[in-house]
């Protein structure tokens, strides 16, 4: 466990340098750079002209479609893992379950294919 | 053993805290990003307790992939969060009800396991030691084979959430020129191209 956990401390090591880093970077421009504070350096700039509208806008529900579609191949890949590291002592009921795993996985793959769902128009 | 306790507070209170503002703070941006620290605080914590595989999975499944969608969504959607938030105080009975029953059932479960070790024996497989195994080999040694049905039924909840997902939001127009590569390879320049003789002054 202890083990576990030693291995680990590089990188609690390498996020407390980044901890510091990013806070010295945050907190170093309000000691020492120059301030002119001006209304309009705030204003949002639209090439030239003001801006016409909230930056949130109504959108195609297909990029909703295609990242919902990248984390169940995600998730999908995530099951991979443990499979591929324990293969070895898995033997064929352990392999076979994961062929029906991917199976009914690829019976969705083909569905979205055949719908049409990857295409972009 | 100290460093380890230091840690787990270090998680469990940034954790909690920046899980309190995700519902506190007034961008949704904001939201999302507190959402990212909180899962990377919950990480650690199952990295305390030696699922080394499970924090690894949050990583990458929920910051890499679900709350990068959130995120999306919430800088994309048409939504005006001054008045959704206007009916928080309203809803807030409702909310507290639903937290209630959520810790309830958590603590029936974690109590569950107190108070009846013989519960505890039943429903879990024993862990090996992390020097034996490691914590990913465990996890595929039952995952596969012990508890067979259960990764079955993962598998067939992720193709009914494609093909909702897909039954939901699939609209095909119609009268839009598509890309047809097959079609556009097989082009040669006989079919590609007819040459007319016209007759001088006449036209097409």
């Amino acid at each position: 466990m202890t083990e576990l956990l030693g291995s680990y401390v590089p990188i609690a090591i390498f996020i407390g340098i980044a901890l510091v880093i990013g806070l010295a970077l945050l907190i170093a421009p309000f000691a020492v750079a120059f301030k002119a504070p001006d209304s309009e350096k705030l204003s949002a700039y639209e090439c030239g002209f003001n801006a016409f509208d909230d930056a949130r806008m109504k959108f195609d529900i297909r990029f909703y479609l295609v990242s919902i579609l990248f984390i169940i191949f995600d998730l999908e890949v995530a099951f991979l893992f443990p499979w591929a590291v324990s293969f070895n002592d898995l033997g064929w009921f352990g392999f076979w379950s994961m062929m029906v795993f991917l199976a009914v996985l690829t019976i969705g793959f083909v569905y979205e294919w055949k719908k049409g769902a990857l295409e972009w128009n | 053993m100290g460093l380890q306790v230091l840690f787990f507070y270090l998680f469990a209170f940034i954790a909690v805290a920046s899980a309190f503002m995700v519902i506190a703070a007034r961008n949704p941006v904001y939201s999302v990003l507190f959402l990212i620290l909180t899962f990377f605080n919950s990480a650690g914590l199952f990295l305390l307790t030696g699922a080394e595989f499970l924090a690894m999975i949050l990583l990458v499944v929920y910051v890499g992939a679900v709350a990068v969608l959130f995120l999306f969504v919430v800088m994309m959607l048409d939504i005006d969060f001054a008045e959704l938030r206007a009916g928080v105080l309203e809803y807030a009975p409702i909310g507290a009800l639903i937290g209630l029953i959520l810790a309830a059932e958590l603590i029936i479960v974690v109590g569950g396991a107190t108070f009846s070790p013989e519960v505890a024996k039943a429903i879990s497989m024993p862990i090996p030691a992390v020097t034996e195994r490691t914590n990913t080999a465990a996890l595929g040694d039952v995952l596969y084979t012990h508890y067979v049905y259960f990764f079955q039924i993962a598998g067939l909840v992720l193709l009914v959430a494609m093909i909702g997902a897909i039954v939901l939001t699939l609209r095909h127009r119609e009268n839009i020129k598509r890309q047809n590569i097959p079609q556009q390879v097989a082009r040669t320049p006989e079919t590609a191209v007819e040459v007319i003789t016209v007759k001088p002054g006449q036209g097409i």
